[in-house]
């Protein structure tokens, strides 16, 4: 019999039953909840007179719609306040732990539930929210679902699912200086297409991903959904070990031993079968910029804009032609060319203190360009940004003119007041480029911290691989 | 929730790939705290047009167009559904009135979301779909019936495509069903799973005291 791959292992542990036709009861171990996907679940279960079957699997925090200014003088915008007060209700209510909007743990859920070691390798972690595949990157299966699912994990414990398929991306050699986790994950995405992992969970391996800190890890886990699968993972190893040590929610002494010996499992048997196979030399990946509307419409910095006559097939064609009017961009134009209005550094993808250590690297003695609107450098949580401070990362930006704000995911996808006037072009480090996503007419580009750092300096895109 | 059974309606051709939950339901519409209501807003700013502060219907799109303005089923590209988990997509749709969508493929969550919603997502054959989006540009209103307990789409000229869909959510959809309810039914299984998880991996309970 062939060996388990990880997504074997971690789907084996978590059946409580299965259906003869396949569908799977699993066991969830840990629910994050945020307030935009969670208020219609408690209404569920408070119309139903259902409880919440486990208070200590669940976690909660704002961050989607929370203010990056200062918080004191509270939400602004009613819609805003009323649904991060519905969730401070729902979790008194129900007897769920929350990380308030004043909490200094608060933040963007995915960075903190890793930063908290409320993420452990080896659990099932779900969210409302499909980023939630970051934290595969613990050795955990994570993913986002919906809020009616939400409502069957807090009144359950469980959830209905069945086994997706496997595949693993493997990525041979180093990633080049210069060039990171992000710029990994795009070209992956560019590779096999937005929809390449739909069905699938992916496994990410590799010298190239060995080589990567948790933190890439998570970066790179993140944006599996933007390939199209629900969850991403990395098999456990001595960073995933030293990453959790001594977090306030991992465990302990005795018990450390115990769930360390467990948690060495957490790889795929070299004998395992996936059900699909992608190679990618890391010493090649250049760093990426997007150039389109969707994540897979991506380039190396020094490409250009593609030509849609040059597109695979005619649906694609068309995308291109569609994506190219919306960004305002003619075929043939080089990458480094482009001119940025606004520059953001945040979001789940990219908010953790080594993106900002990365920025702050290409920042330090520099100043924005003038023709550069605003520059916002938003931490992905309280912690991260005390760490930050701490290290005199805030004051390297402030140097720059760039703003330094308030936890939260802000400008990613413009819930709360930080978004794009139309028309405005941004380099931004976060995961989607929909149309609109940063602000009604706003165009997108997705890039690495360090490259956006850059552009905010040079007010174009340039490949950070030649800063000096 | 509301059963299904079969519909017909003419069919909406939306036609661009990769239609993603952005689009479906942008997220100034996401501060909401209930299900109801979000209908007005699907498809927002490609059905909408701001003009000198107002907000006019943009006649260029196909749900503003007569006879598609009261279609219950959507007509698609690849990757319907990419991009979020917001249940308000399905949430907006279902709202709207669509009941069903025809593409190629969808994006996971989304489709677990459309079932948590009554909406039957069709996947056919990329060929078949081309097929279709060239009869809905020859013949104007051209309508389909899909009989789900059949498992088949009918074309108004007579044309039948059969589709797959999972049995479990063939029951659902047909009887309208909830998950927790159906959960729930296995108590005692969840409890011991637990039981024996907690004597395993005791740090994933016990996280006050560690
Ligand atoms: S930072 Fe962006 S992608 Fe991440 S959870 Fe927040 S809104 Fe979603």
């Amino acid at each position: 019999m062939a060996g388990q791959t990880l997504y074997d292992k971690l789907w084996a542990q978590h059946k409580v039953l299965e259906e003869p036709d396949g569908r799977t009861l699993l066991y969830i171990d840990r629910h994050l909840l945020h307030e935009v996907t969670s208020p219609q679940a408690f209404s569920g279960l408070r119309n139903a007179g259902r409880k919440v079957w486990r208070t200590d699997a669940n976690i909660a925090t704002a961050d989607h719609n929370v203010p990056t200014t200062d918080r004191r003088a509270g939400i602004a915008d009613p819609t805003s306040r009323l649904q991060v007060e519905t969730l401070d209700q729902n979790c008194a209510d129900f007897g769920i732990e929350e990380f308030g909007m004043m909490d200094k743990r608060q933040g963007i859920v995915h960075v903190i539930a890793p930063e908290q070691g409320l993420t452990l390798p080896g659990m099932t972690v779900v969210c409302g929210d499909s980023h939630t595949a970051t934290h595969g990157a613990l050795g955990a299966l994570a993913f986002g679902i919906g809020t009616t699912e939400v409502e069957h994990v807090l009144a359950t414990q469980c959830l209905w699912a069945r086994k997706s398929k496997s595949m693993r991306i493997w990525v041979d050699g180093e990633l080049p200086p210069g060039v990171g986790a992000k710029d990994l994950v795009l070209a992956i995405i560019g590779r096999i297409g937005t929809a390449g992992g739909t069905g699938y969970a992916i496994e990410f391996a590799g010298p190239a991903v060995r080589n990567l800190s948790v933190e890439g890890r998570m970066t790179l886990c993140n944006m599996a959904i933007e390939a199209g699968a629900r969850s991403g993972m990395v098999a456990v190893d001595d960073r995933t070990v030293e990453y959790l040590r001594d977090r306030p929610f991992a465990p302990s002494s005795a018990l450390w031993e115990r769930a360390v010996s467990v948690w060495k499992e957490l790889h795929s048997d070299d004998d395992a079968v996936f059900d699909r196979e992608v190679h990618l030399s890391g010493d090649e990946i250049a760093p990426q910029v997007t150039w389109g509307t969707s994540p897979e419409m991506v380039t190396a910095i020094e490409g250009s804009v593609p030509d849609p006559g040059n597109a695979p097939d005619a649906v694609r064609r068309q995308a291109w032609e569609n994506a190219l009017v919306y960004m305002d961009l003619a075929p043939g134009v080089p990458i480094t060319e482009i001119a940025v209005d606004r520059v953001f550094i945040g979001s789940c993808t990219n908010a953790r203190i080594e993106d900002l250590r990365e920025a702050a690297r290409i920042v330090r003695g520099r100043r924005k360009a003038d023709s550069v609107r605003s520059v916002l450098v938003v931490p992905g949580s309280g912690l991260v940004k005390a760490q930050a401070e701490e290290e005199g990362l805030d004051e390297i930006f402030r140097l720059a003119g760039f703003e330094w704000r308030e936890p939260g995911c802000s400008m990613c996808l413009a819930m709360n007041a930080d978004r794009l006037e139309s028309g405005e072009r941004c380099a931004a480090t976060s995961n989607r480029n929909f149309e609109g996503r940063q602000g009604a007419g706003g165009r997108t580009h997705l890039v690495s911290p360090a490259m956006a750092a850059a552009a905010a300096i040079a007010g174009h895109f340039v490949d950070v691989r030649t800063w000096k | 929730m509301e059963a299904f059974t079969a519909i017909e309606s003419v069919l909406v051709p939306l036609d661009r790939a990769n239609v993603d939950t952005d689009a479906i339901i942008p997220k100034q519409f996401l501060k909401t705290i209930s299900r109801q209501g979000l209908g007005q807003y699907l498809f927002y700013d490609w059905r909408y047009l701001e003009q000198g502060g107002q907000l006019l219907p943009n006649p260029d799109f196909v749900l503003n167009q007569e006879p598609y303005r009261n279609g219950r089923i959507l007509l698609g590209r690849e990757n319907f559904g990419c991009g979020s988990s917001r249940e308000h997509a399905p949430w907006a749709l279902a709202d709207y009135g669509i009941r069903a969508i025809v593409a190629p493929s969808f994006a996971d969550i989304f489709a677990n979301n459309c079932v948590q919603n009554g909406i039957l997502l069709v996947s056919l054959a990329e060929a078949e779909i081309g097929g279709l989006f060239e009869k809905t540009a020859a013949v104007k209103g051209f309508s389909v019936r899909i009989d789900l307990a059949e498992q088949v789409l009918r074309t108004a000229d007579g044309q039948l495509y059969r589709f797959g869909v999972d049995p479990s959510v063939k029951f659902k959809l047909l009887h309208g069903l909830d998950d927790i309810q159906v959960t729930l039914q296995h108590q005692e299984d969840i409890k011991a799973y637990e039981a024996g998880r907690r004597f395993l991996m005791p740090w994933l309970f016990h996280w006050h005291e560690t």
